[in-house]
């Protein structure tokens, strides 16, 4: 039985809106923040949840925690509703929001964690035992008596991972884990949450805008817009999906004329005796490259990797296209 | 789970602690307020003596009582309510939802370990400066501070409940300022800060000592001045009690409503 299990699972908000009609009439609109996601991850995966602003990851992890009600579908996390039995669900789940959180702003940061002790109702050497793993490898030994509103944004993240995984979590959730961060802290965080999913088999779920996170870290990636699930498969899938495509550049030995007639290669630029030709990912390279070979004098030639970015970028213009159509 | 909300409460008690500076402005604040009072109440009660059946000392202690009240029983606002609203406002509540403790519970807790902290930090020297300064009332002996000191705990929990109520409309409201300047309003004149409750006349003064907000200061105080005698005083609690019973139902309908229907703000 998959570790968490979505099935159709819907949220509708109704925001009431100020129409045309006048002052104080107010219009009623639906707003489908989740239209219907199924999908399941096993115990023990690392998975990334991607999306742009307002596709539904958050609202997503708000029912997974048991903070927002499905409005349609059904959910179980580790067999349980968590909208139901939120409280029970707790102990079993940990979660970091990025840009919110759960530490005592005014007082030392091991204060806090002493709360996370009588709260999750940790057994006295599990806490010690876990608290200086987290200390040690998140490196928050100097920061244990320091007020947290005195902390950086990248000690105070780890003070909050530290805190959400106290109790031993077999699901650890992370909205934006690294929002905000520099390249060592981001880094620090990453290589603290693989180890984590390999030496203690966490589950852990991953929403980001960094698409670092997702290529470092999860082998798996779902990505959302609109509500919906638009893909879900390994991240070197993506670009079968997205069409995208790598970059051969070429130097000629002179200039030339564009070169149009080797199949499966597109024309996309000149630069003197410099050119460029696109061809689909999922192909290799080999092929094409002796063909230009054995038409053109060739002298030098470079491959470059289709960017991911620009691959999920045009996977969300192009649901934004669809939709504009449909909407005609 | 008690060992849980003891540290909350304890948390709530040193979160206070740290802001030392803010303790003092209040203990200036309030005992400069002590001084504007009194003086007024002695005006008031040289023109009509014996008014509401208070004499001068009385009088004069329950402006007193009132300063070192304001913060533990929240008679203004000015409590726990503004950081939950502001929770709420952000969605940083989301953050305190998904926990595995109760959400009214936990701010009950934190709301006793700062009115604790308050009640030591801002109440009993603007109390000590101004039995020096007017030689007010005292209560009868240990026994009279120890029934003090439980209807003050009753008013404090009656306050929170009041103020919970408030917050709870946040979540539909989304900017809870309109109701907290209601709240506000109606705790300044209703709880007695103006003028003792017992001072209304009529109607009027029928109504307001029977609303919640007579529990946070008019009780107390009555309690401090010896005016309930034998069972009145299990009286008195009672009512404070009923009100504390109500109003933490309501606050719980509010925040099962809430948590059920409303949206939890932000991404």
């Amino acid at each position: 039985m998959p570790f968490i299990e979505l099935e159709s699972l819907e949220k509708v908000f109704t925001v009431r809106v100020r129409g045309n009609a006048g002052l104080f009439r107010r219009e009623k609109r639906e707003v489908r923040a989740v239209d219907g996601i199924s999908f399941a991850v096993e115990r023990g995966e690392m998975v990334g949840y991607i999306g742009p602003n307002g596709a539904g990851k958050s609202t997503t992890i708000k029912m997974l925690t048991g903070i927002l009600t499905p409005s349609g579908g059904r959910l179980r996390v580790a067999g349980i509703d968590p909208a139901r039995e939120r409280t029970r669900l707790a102990q079993r789940i940990g979660v970091v929001f990025g840009q919110r959180t759960t530490l005592w702003w005014d007082l030392p940061l091991k204060d806090s964690y002493r709360l996370m002790h009588r709260m999750y109702r940790i057994p006295d050497a599990r806490f010690r035992e876990n608290l200086d793993r987290c200390v040690e490898l998140l490196e928050l030994g100097e920061l244990l008596d320091v007020p947290v509103r005195q902390l950086s944004l990248g000690q105070r993240m780890r003070g909050d991972i530290a805190a959400a995984l106290l109790h031993d979590p077999e699901v650890l959730y992370l909205d934006e884990p690294t929002i905000g961060l520099d390249v060592v802290s981001k880094a620090r965080v990453r290589e603290f949450l693989r180890d984590l999913n390999t030496s203690r088999g966490t589950t852990v779920l991953l929403t980001t805008h960094d698409l670092t996170d997702i290529e470092q870290l999860c082998s798996r990636v779902m990505v959302i817009d609109r509500g919906r699930l638009m893909y879900d498969g390994e991240l070197s899938g993506l670009h079968a999906v997205g069409e995208s495509e790598r970059l051969l550049m070429v130097d000629l030995e002179r200039e030339l004329p564009p070169i149009t007639d080797v199949p499966g290669a597109r024309f996309v630029r000149s630069e003197g005796p410099r050119q460029w030709l696109a061809f689909p990912a999922t192909t290799s390279a080999a092929p094409l490259v002796a063909a230009v070979a054995a038409k053109y004098p060739l002298l030098d030639l470079s491959v470059r990797e289709p960017d991911i970015e620009a691959v999920i970028a045009k996977m969300y213009g192009g649901t934004r296209e669809e939709r504009r159509e449909s909407l005609r | 789970m008690l060992r849980l909300y003891a540290t909350v409460a304890a948390g709530g008690f040193r979160r206070h602690a740290t802001y030392r500076v803010a303790t003092a402005a209040g203990v200036f604040t309030n005992t400069v307020f002590g001084f504007v009072l009194s003086y007024t109440y002695i005006a008031l009660w040289d023109e009509r003596p014996q008014l509401g059946g208070y004499s001068v000392d009385d009088a004069l202690a329950y402006v007193w009582i009132g300063q070192a009240l304001i913060t533990v029983c929240g008679m203004m606002g000015g409590g726990f309510e503004d950081e939950l609203i502001e929770r709420i406002r952000t969605g940083d509540i989301a953050v305190d939802l998904y926990r595995p403790a109760d959400l009214q519970a936990w701010w009950f807790s934190a709301h006793a370990g700062r009115s604790a902290y308050q009640l030591l930090g801002r109440g009993v020297v603007p109390m000590a400066v101004g039995a020096f300064a007017f030689h007010f009332t005292l209560p009868s002996g240990p026994g009279g501070w120890l029934a003090f000191l439980v209807a003050v705990a009753l008013g404090s929990t009656v306050g929170f409940a009041i103020w919970y109520l408030v917050a709870m409309s946040a979540f539909w409201l989304l900017d809870g300022q309109g109701v907290v300047q209601v709240a506000w309003l109606g705790g300044l004149f209703f709880s007695g800060m103006l003028l003792p409750l017992n001072v209304f006349p009529g109607a009027l003064g029928e109504v307001a000592r029977m609303l919640p907000w007579a529990s946070l200061l008019q009780v107390p105080a009555d309690v401090y001045l010896g005016k309930y005698v034998g069972w009145e005083l299990a009286g008195a609690y009672a009512f404070q009690g009923c009100w504390a019973l109500v109003l933490f139902g309501a606050g719980r309908a509010a925040q099962a409503a809430a948590t059920r229907k409303v949206v939890v703000q932000g991404g």
